[in-house]
Parts: structure tokens; C-alpha cells; sequence
């Protein structure tokens, strides 16, 4: 049992290794152009906000509308770090510092206002969020509504294919832990979790606070790649398309958030040559996917290698029929 | 010797006081029954000793291996981790988790690893789920839920969740345990054996028992003292054969008018 783990454990580490390698190949090689790497950057930023917006919403059931804040706090911190220092090292400082910055920023915030239930909650973190992008609107270091541009670039295809598969991996591994569970139980019944022995008020902030410091690191690598931010960048709006992302994948679906941020970029990277239409084709598109799954493409269930086999399975079956 | 220790509890809504005055005492390993008719207060009192509701004065003291712990005032998770677990009247159960799951939660209060082992599942973390595994089903098999461990808590039939409800509650190894209609809605054969197994937990777990049930059957067979509440206040306590030729709950059972019927 503990050897089959064990090759199960490695054939996993075996399989990202080779994501890594062949999309490295063809970076370098010049397949994958900078149009296209924009595009995977996308992707991979908005599957970091959409999965940690998920633990806090999706599993944890508290309803945030203040993901873009946390994210515009690591996109600042990194923007000025590298800005006074440019170096890898300090972009991974920055990175680090932005992602607790957002984090204790978490904890502040959630501590009082995760009292507060449903519609009550999300307008409380809307307005965190608004906050903080006054604020940055008006200080000089964030150099107001000009924005601040940032001459070099740091994130790569590495530090994106670290940080994205860290984050999917740590909350996947958080969400199936003991502490995780008692996250999913306060969705489920706050009253009987806390009849049971769960700290409820601890397990919301512990969430907000994991949420938090991810939508931070995804901020910094979205400031070091695309050279320019602005507070607009991270106001309610933005948040409202991490929550599509979320809904849309599924509440409490991890690899329906991955599975939706490639959908969403999928579907507005084919729709550029219409560009009259594009955001009502996209808001279309959005009702339609809604209508026919309101639970989201994968409702609460996740996509694992043993939904793959059984494809495999029907597939076998076929052929055999075949021979 | 006294493990709940319950002093001049009271607790009012405005104007409307719903219970008044209620003084108990349960002794260490007592199976206690607490009757009355609908709306007499029996649910507002658990609620009061599972920390739900602060109650408006009174106390109410745990005493567990010579230490008293006074619980009025505390915070559900706490009294929880002091000892004392409840199911509810009206079905509370983790719906969409696993019956698995619903056991597993009340069992974090005693796990031994922290955040970080559980986010790189470390070693601790799969030692420490594999005995959370063992026990569940160790737990789930006394009411034979153990082969059911992964379905859908609500995809289960109405009486195997109120069992559930009970392997929940013993998951956080409580030393007193609520039990707040176990019987309502089952049929007779049903009650029957829950009647058995609440015997049979209060044995094995060496728990105390106290119990809030309208079924008769149940009250009178297994009870060792009961109190009776009506509007809010204690009108008898005794055995259940005292209970049965009391006056005053034949009153507040049946009505004023019956003695002239």
C-alpha cells in the first residue's frame, strides 16, 4: 500500500516535471511567441486568485468580494521592491513581503468582519477593497492614478510554474487536511461545526489569511511580468471576474477553477477578432454556461486521474469490441 | 458525585422568559430524561448547556475529574472540548460531506498536527489520519454505518441519520452527552433498538446521559430519574414510576379538565 503511494506520488512529480520541460522547450524554441506567454500568464495568475478565492468561498462558504485588494497589495509591495532594487532576488523578496503584507492584511480585516454572514460579509470586503485602492490612489510612493511602470521583468515560465502548482498543491493538500475539513464544515453547518468542537471565528480568518497570501503572490507576479499597474487595476471589477472564475468552475471544485481559467482565457483570446462584440458575446456565453450548469462545469466534485482511467476504461472496452 | 451541576438557570427572550429558574443535578454515569410538553422550554435548556444561547442568569458548572469547570457564558467549541457533545432535534448533520467526513470533523479537536504538516502532508499528518480512519469506522460499526462510510450524509434514510447524529457526537469523546430527541420520527422497531444502543454507548463510553424525549416508551424504559419542565419551570423530578403518578405532570400532560372527563 505505502509503495503504491509512493510510484502514485512519483508519477505525479514526473508529470509536472514534463509540463515544466516541454513548455520551457517551447518558450526557447519560439513556438509558444509572447503573445501566447501573455496568455499562459494570465492563466496561471488567475488560477492562483480563482483557487484561493475558492478556499474562502468555495469551501469555506464566506462570500469575499475583496480578492483584487489583497492581490493589487503583493502587486504593489514587488512593484516597489524591484523598482528600487532590480534583482531576481529581490523580486522574490518583494513577492514574499506583498503575499504577507496581504496576508496580515487578511487577518486585520477578517478578524472584526467575519462575524458578518453572506451579503453582509461581501459588501464589508467590498469596501476593504475600495480602501485600499483609495489608498494607493492617493499615496506618493504608489505614485497615485499615473501608476508606476516597472522596467524589468522577472516572472518567467519557472517562477509562474512554481507558484501556480505550489498554490494548487498546498491548498488541495490544506482542503483534504483535518484543519480543512473544519474550513468545509462551517460551510456545511456553522452551528453544529461549532457544537463539534470547531473554532469557527479561528478556521474563517485561517482561510481569509491562506486566501489572502496567495491573491498576494499572485499580484507580484502580475506587476514584474506586465510592467505596468495602476490602482483601476485591482478595483471591484477585477474581483468580480476571479468570483466568475470560481463560480463558474464550481464552489468547492479545485480543478474547476483551473479548468475555468482556461476556459475564460480560452474563450476571450479566440473572441479578440471581434472586438464590437466581444464582452457581450462573453456575457452570453457566461448566462448560457449558467442556465444549463448553475453548479458550475464541475459542481463540487474534482477531476482526478481516476475519472481519467475509467474514460480509459470505456475506451479499452471499444476496442476491444473492435478486435 | 455530581458531574452537571445546574443552578437557578434562566433565560429570557424580551419579555418572554422561557425558562425559569431550572436547578439540576446529574450524577456520573446517570441516564437522565428531561420531559415536557411542546414549547415547555426542554431544547432552549440545551441550548443554554451547549453555549448556543448565553443564559440570562444561573449557572452551570461541569465537574469533571475533580475540576469544575463553569461553562455559562463560553463558547460552543469550548464547551465542546470540555466534555460535552449534543445532537440536534431537528437533523444537523454535514449534508453534503461523507458520513466519513461528518465523523472525521468532530474528531479535530483532538488531532495532534498542525497547519503546516497538513499542507505538506507530512508524515504526522498520514500517521494521524490513518488512526482518525480507524477509529471513525471503529465508531460508525457500532451502529452499523461503518459500510455506508462514503456515501452522502443526506443520501442516508431518516433513522440511520439520527444515528449518525449519535456516532458524530461520540466522535469529540464527550463525558456528558445531550441527546435531544433521538426517537423522534422513527417507527416503533426503530425506537426499540435505539433504545438498546443508547443503553449499550452509556456502558461502553461510560458516558452520562441526558435525555430530551417525548417517546414515553424510551423515557420510561431507560431513564433513571426524571425532570419534568413546564413553562419554563421544573414541576417534578423523580423516578419514572414517580413521574408516572405525579399530579402535577398529569396537569400539564393532559389538561386541567381531565380529572372531571
Amino acid at each position: 500500500m505505502k509503495k503504491l503511494a509512493d510510484i502514485k506520488g512519483i508519477k505525479k512529480w514526473v508529470a509536472l516535471l514534463l509540463t515544466y520541460a516541454v513548455v520551457q522547450l517551447l518558450v526557447s524554441l519560439n513556438i509558444i511567441n509572447d503573445y501566447i506567454m501573455a496568455t499562459l500568464t494570465t492563466i496561471c495568475i488567475n488560477i492562483i486568485l480563482a483557487v484561493s478565492l475558492n478556499l474562502i468561498t468555495g469551501f469555506t462558504g464566506q462570500f469575499s468580494l475583496g480578492h483584487a485588494g489583497f492581490m493589487s497589495i503583493g502587486a504593489y509591495t514587488c512593484a516597489i521592491i524591484i523598482m528600487r532594487y532590480p534583482s531576481p532576488v529581490s523580486f522574490i523578496t518583494g513577492l514574499f513581503l506583498g503575499a504577507i503584507f496581504a496576508a496580515l492584511l487578511g487577518f486585520i480585516v477578517g478578524l472584526p468582519t467575519l462575524r458578518l454572514r453572506g451579503d453582509y460579509l461581501a459588501i464589508a470586503t467590498l469596501g476593504m477593497a475600495e480602501i485600499i485602492r483609495i489608498v494607493f490612489l492617493n499615496l506618493d510612493i504608489t505614485n497615485g492614478a499615473a501608476g508606476l511602470f516597472i522596467e524589468v521583468q522577472y516572472t518567467n515560465w519557472l517562477w509562474l510554474f512554481i507558484f501556480t502548482t505550489g498554490t494548487v498543491i498546498l491548498i488541495t493538500n490544506f482542503i483534504n487536511s483535518s484543519h480543512g475539513r473544519a474550513c468545509i464544515s462551517i460551510r456545511e453547518d456553522e452551528i453544529a461545526a461549532e457544537a463539534m468542537g470547531i473554532n469557527t471565528t479561528k478556521y474563517k480568518v485561517i482561510a481569509f489569511i491562506i486566501g489572502a497570501f496567495c491573491a498576494g503572490i499572485a499580484g507580484a507576479l502580475y506587476a514584474s511580468y506586465f510592467y505596468f499597474i495602476k490602482p483601476d487595476l485591482f478595483g471591484f471589477l477585477k474581483s468580480i471576474d476571479i468570483l466568475v472564475i470560481v463560480v463558474l468552475g464550481g464552489l468547492g471544485s479545485i480543478s474547476g477553477s483551473i479548468l475555468a481559467a482556461f476556459l475564460l482565457a480560452l474563450i476571450s483570446s479566440l473572441l479578440q477578432s471581434f472586438p464590437e462584440i466581444r464582452m457581450v458575446i462573453y456575457a452570453v456565453l457566461l448566462i448560457v454556461i449558467m442556465l444549463f450548469r448553475p453548479q458550475g462545469i464541475m459542481g463540487s466534485k474534482e477531476l482526478s486521474l481516476s475519472a481519467f482511467k475509467s474514460l480509459g476504461g470505456i475506451f479499452e472496452r471499444r476496442n476491444g469490441g473492435e478486435r | 458525585m455530581p458531574i452537571l451541576t445546574v443552578n437557578k438557570l434562566t433565560k429570557s427572550f424580551g419579555g418572554l422568559t422561557a425558562v425559569s429558574n431550572v436547578s439540576m443535578e446529574l450524577n456520573h454515569g446517570e441516564l437522565v430524561g428531561l420531559i415536557g410538553p411542546n414549547g415547555a422550554g426542554k431544547t432552549t435548556v440545551f441550548n443554554m448547556l451547549t453555549g448556543i444561547y448565553t443564559p440570562s442568569s444561573g449557572n452551570i458548572t461541569l465537574s469533571i475529574d475533580g475540576r469544575d469547570i463553569r461553562l455559562n457564558g463560553k463558547k460552543p467549541y469550548k464547551i465542546c472540548k470540555a466534555g460535552v457533545a449534543r445532537t440536534f432535534q431537528n437533523i444537523r448533520l454535514f449534508k453534503d460531506l461523507t458520513v466519513l467526513d461528518n465523523v472525521r470533523i468532530s474528531m479535530h479537536k483532538n488531532i495532534k498536527y498542525g497547519l503546516l504538516h497538513g499542507m505538506f502532508h507530512s508524515r504526522l499528518h498520514s500517521d494521524e489520519e490513518k488512526r482518525l480512519l480507524d477509529k471513525s469506522i471503529e465508531l460508525l460499526s457500532i451502529l452499523k454505518l461503518d459500510h455506508k462510510k462514503d456515501e452522502l450524509a443526506k443520501n442516508l434514510p431518516y433513522g440511520e441519520q439520527r444515528h449518525l447524529e449519535i456516532v458524530r457526537a461520540l466522535a469529540t469523546e464527550p463525558s456528558l452527552l445531550l441527546l435531544d430527541e433521538p426517537a423522534a420520527g422513527m417507527n416503533p422497531a426503530e425506537t426499540a433498538k435505539l433504545t438498546e444502543v443508547i443503553g449499550w454507548i452509556r456502558k461502553h463510553f461510560n458516558l452520562t446521559i441526558l435525555l430530551i424525549e417525548h417517546d414515553m416508551s424510551v423515557v420510561m424504559k431507560i431513564c433513571e430519574r426524571i425532570y419534568v419542565l413546564d413553562y419554563g419551570i421544573v414541576i417534578a423530578e423523580g423516578s419514572p414510576d414517580e413521574i408516572k403518578s405525579n399530579q402535577r405532570v398529569i396537569k400539564a400532560y393532559l389538561g386541567e379538565d381531565m380529572r372531571n372527563a
